[in-house]
């Protein structure tokens, strides 16, 4: 499609996004995945961009991952929902910012059914204040994280010591970008850029000096679909899903791939151990990975937050070669310290992905 | 090479550019009822040789229609022409013709199978 065209598509998919005092919910997964992510979007928004952001410690998960495996029942999910809704209130916040795409895509199905059917949010009420004698308003405005990273992305850009530019040739970094399947894809006018074309990561990629990569399997899921990595049996289908795009994106040697879900770059990044493993086969230069960020990641790089804190020693595949070419200081002999300079020992080293 | 449990599954995308449907159409040709086919797998219930080998004329004419001729070779070789599912199928399809065209034609064409 010719950018134009795209742009036109990106302009009829804008959406409002808060521009301060955000409620941030946490993800269950994300903590221990990619654990500097969460820390530096607090850091971004309080220090950088200096917004309000207050979390509350007795938030929970969303139950997103038992919800869409069928285990948590519907009405379950939306009393859990309304409970987060509640301490949002309680604390006189009414801007919603999950960290979670399936949290997002959740809480946009929670409250678009009440919308469609008010009698099921008065049920929901109910239980809700059976349960633990809470009352709720609902969200003023409902935005992903990496939409408020979006919308300061050129704040963002203004304040980076570096830019998503190779140092030594002077190009832009080759970016594949991938949005999680239910940031638009379920709701797709409440995503910026809608489904089809989502313009979040693009634009953040575009504001940040990199240049975004257009493959054919761009819009292919990552593969994680939930029941098909939670059955073990099933994780054939989703470890193909995540080859497919591999092989798409393959030929356009893309730098770095940066993605805005929690399921994706966990996927993204270590499958590609798992088909070096497998099948002997690897996507980078000289047997070495794509490596693979979240956008908080990069952002964080970009601002000159320290790699290590930013815990991109636990990416399996390695990072340093988009440090490296972007220039960005780091020890490598911090890689593996605790943060009070512990050493946390060595991982294992993959016999085929070259780390 | 590790075994984690699970494979990768290969894709079944099917790309119309590069799969050969000639066969599709040569099979059309010489049995017509073959069009009439739904899909329901009657034939494929009453098959004798599906009882011992696995063998599935349902399967045959979904592989012969997106063109995945090496596989539909592979399959039709198993069946005995005996003929039973032409008695079971409910839309009439001469399903036996159509086992035995798709082996007639590939042994006359046989750059079908790549
Ligand atoms: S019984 Fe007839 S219609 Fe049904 S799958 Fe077999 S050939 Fe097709
Ligand atoms: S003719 Fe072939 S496909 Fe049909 S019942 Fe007999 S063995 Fe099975």
């Amino acid at each position: 499609m010719i950018k134009e065209g795209k742009k036109l598509i990106w302009q009829d998919y804008q959406k409002e996004i808060a521009g301060d005092h955000f409620f941030y919910v946490r993800s269950c997964i994300r903590q221990t995945f990619f654990p500097g992510s969460e820390w530096a979007f607090i850091k971004i928004l309080k220090e950088f961009l200096h917004k309000d952001l207050y979390e509350n410690p007795a938030h929970t998960t969303c139950t997103g991952i038992g919800y869409h495996t069928d285990v948590v029942p519907f009405d379950t999910t939306m009393t859990v929902a309304a409970r987060q809704f509640a301490l949002m209130t309680e604390a006189g916040y009414e801007n919603l910012i999950p960290s979670c795409i399936t949290s997002f895509g959740l809480y946009t199905e929670i409250l678009e059914t009440w919308r469609e059917f008010p009698e099921v949010e008065a049920r929901v009420r109910e239980f809700l204040w059976k349960a633990t004698r809470r009352e709720f308003k609902k969200p003023k405005n409902l935005a992903h994280a990496s939409d408020v990273i979006f919308k300061f992305r050129n704040q963002i850009a203004a304040q980076a010591k570096y830019r998503l530019v190779n140092k030594l040739t002077g190009e832009p970094l080759r970016v594949v970008e991938h949005i999680g399947c239910h940031y638009a894809k379920m709701f797709p006018s409440k995503g910026v850029g809608g489904a089809e074309y989502p313009y979040v990561l693009t634009g953040m990629v575009e504001s940040w000096g990199g240049q975004v990569i257009d493959y054919p399997e761009r819009r292919h899921c990552c593969g994680f679909g939930f029941r098909q990595y939670l059955v073990q049996a099933n994780r054939g289908f989703s470890i193909a899903c995540s080859k497919k795009k591999f092989d798409s994106m393959e030929p356009y040697k893309p730098d770095m791939i940066i993605t805005n879900c929690p399921g994706c770059p966990m996927f993204l990044d270590r499958w590609q151990y798992v088909i070096g493993e497998m099948e002997g086969k690897t996507y980078g230069p000289d047997g070495h990975g794509i490596p693979v960020f979240t956008y908080e990641e990069v952002a964080g790089l970009l601002l000159g937050l320290d790699p290590w804190r930013l815990g991109l020693q636990v990416h399996q595949v390695s990072c340093e070669s988009v440090l490296d070419k972007i220039g960005i200081e780091y020890d490598p002999d911090e890689k593996y310290k605790s943060l009070d300079g512990k050493d946390l020992g060595r991982p294992e080293v993959p016999s085929v992905l070259k780390v | 090479m590790k075994n984690f449990g699970f494979y990768i599954q290969p894709d079944s995308q099917i790309d119309f550019d590069n799969n050969n449907r000639n066969l599709a159409a040569l099979v059309s040709q010489r049995e017509p009822s073959f069009d009439w086919c739904i899909g329901c797998g009657t034939c494929t219930a009453t098959c004798t040789a599906g009882n011992f080998t696995g063998f599935n004329f349902r399967k045959v004419a979904l592989l012969v229609h997106r063109g995945e001729n090496e596989q539909a070779l592979q399959e039709v070789e198993k069946c005995m022409l005996c003929g039973k599912c032409n008695l079971a199928c409910p839309r009439g399809v001469n399903t036996r013709n159509v086992v035995a065209s798709i082996q007639k034609i590939f042994s006359r064409y046989q750059n079908l199978v790549y």
